[in-house]
């Protein structure tokens, strides 16, 4: 079998992650913060430790401002939701994942100006036009880090300083990016960063969190959600303090224990072995593609510029039809489809019938993209 | 024995705490707050009261947000 769905849910995981999560349920198997006894305080370590880890992975300048989620969707809406009211306007672009989409488009029918930017067929956006758009008095602007579709990675650091200019805060959807590539928050002046834990960061589905950038002033957000924290329970109002602000109900541990080792097993690789590893995989996909009749691949076709994804259709045939026999004939596994982007599928020109999307992860073998690239052109041409 | 307590907003803080104090070599517990004291948050931090001082500078010094530190016989 060859696994060719990592932006889905990354495959297979490190054996250290599935040990840090048997040992969390093993060794610090209490409710974190809630009783005080060794077991509550193990489980309390263990997380704020991951906190310490994903504010040093991403550089945010404060473990605080960690917000532990269930996957990026959570993170995105809590951000979007928490921080545009009636009146508001938003900037996006064109080619989001449905998770930073609907709720805007939810938002937008309840009082908030929605501007899209239009991005280019390869995913790429034009920042002049982008500035223009991001006027002053914009509130947020929501960018994807890397494109879910295409891989496209998206300037970020000057993304930021066009929504700074305006005044608006910058929230990035990196679900495909982190892991994938070094994120340094205060450097690129990334605000708000939401993340999810079981793609390439190597975690267990149901862990993800949003990140807030140490300076910016978190009681502009409003909760999603307001419970039990564990703190000031003599009070029947929420408490304002992060990360309890945006933390209530006991927590996943298990996840989060998954979310440190896989942070622990990219750093002990190094990120930028990890990068020229899938750079190496995205170019042997992109130039193999290329060569086969009849296959129109999708993106910059520049492994420079993406991360380790690759769509491509073929005339004639539907792509159901070819994620199908890949799986059933030659073993090898892929998402075809939308991808849950209708959006960027319409900017690279391939709606409504979707792509078959490759998308190679960490384990994934030089010699699998050669045998997973045969059977493609087989497959093409039988 | 004299302890102090020192309570915290949210229990992160206290692992924080923890963590700062610990490293620099000081002999700290977690431990239940203790009732009388109604803290904020379910877990509080215990030290030998005569390095009160210490304890507070390296809290102020790496940011650690604490609700009040109090005293205790034990
Ligand atoms: C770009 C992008 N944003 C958001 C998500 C949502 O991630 P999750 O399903 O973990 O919430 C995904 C993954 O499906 C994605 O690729």
């Amino acid at each position: 079998m060859i696994y060719l769905d990592n932006a889905a849910t990354s495959w297979p995981k490190p054996p250290e992650v599935l040990k840090a999560m048997t040992d969390a349920l093993e060794r610090s198997g209490g409710n974190p913060g809630r009783s005080g006894h060794r077991l509550s305080i193990e489980a309390a370590r263990l997380i704020y430790q991951t906190r310490e880890d994903i504010a040093d992975f991403f550089n945010s300048g404060d473990p605080m401002g960690v917000i532990f989620t269930s996957n990026a969707t959570h993170a995105l809406n809590l951000a979007i939701r928490g921080l545009l009211h009636p009146g508001d306007r938003a900037v996006t672009t064109s080619i989001e994942h449905n998770s930073v989409m609907r709720p805007l488009r939810h938002l937008e029918k309840n009082g908030v100006e929605l501007r899209v930017v239009p991005c280019a067929q390869d995913g790429t956006v034009d920042l002049a036009d982008m500035a223009k758009t991001v006027t002053p008095g914009t509130k947020l602007l929501i960018s994807v880090f890397a494109s879910n579709v295409v891989g496209t990675i998206m300037p970020i650091k000057q993304i930021a300083q066009i929504a700074h200019r305006a005044g608006a805060l910058l929230l990035v959807d990196a679900a495909q990016a982190a892991g994938a590539l070094p994120i340094d928050m205060q450097e690129m002046g990334i605000d708000l960063l939401a993340f999810t834990g079981h793609k390439a960061l190597l975690g267990s589905p149901g862990s993800g969190g949003l990140v807030i950038r140490a300076g910016v002033d978190a009681s502009q957000i409003e909760p999603l959600m307001r419970g039990g924290t564990g703190s000031q329970s003599e009070l029947e109002e929420h408490p304002d303090f992060l990360p309890d602000r945006f933390e209530s109900g006991t927590p996943n541990l298990v996840g989060i224990a998954s979310l440190q080792a896989g942070i622990g097993w990219l750093r002990q690789r190094g990120m930028d072995a990890v990068r020229e590893h899938e750079k190496d995989l995205t170019r042997q996909i992109i130039e193999g593609l290329s060569q086969i009749p009849g296959i129109k691949v999708y993106g910059t076709l520049d492994a420079e510029r993406c991360v380790a994804i690759v769509s491509f259709t073929v005339e004639g045939r539907t792509v159901s039809e070819i994620g199908m026999r890949l799986d059933e004939e030659y073993g090898v596994l892929v998402r075809v489809g939308l991808h849950c982007a209708p959006a960027a599928h319409r900017t690279i020109g391939s709606f409504p019938e979707g792509t078959v999307r490759l998308a190679p992860g960490v384990f994934t073998t030089k010699k699998q993209i050669e045998t997973a690239l045969g059977a493609i052109a087989r497959v093409v041409t039988t | 024995m004299t302890y102090g307590v020192v309570l915290f907003h949210t229990t992160a803080s206290a692992m924080q705490a923890e963590k700062v104090l610990s490293k620099a070599g000081l002999k700290v517990k977690l431990v239940p707050t203790p009732r009388q004291f109604s803290s904020d948050c379910g877990i509080a931090l215990r030290f030998d009261w005569e390095q009160k001082g210490q304890v507070e500078s390296l809290l102020t010094s790496n940011k650690v947000d604490t609700a009040a530190v109090r005293q205790m016989e034990q």
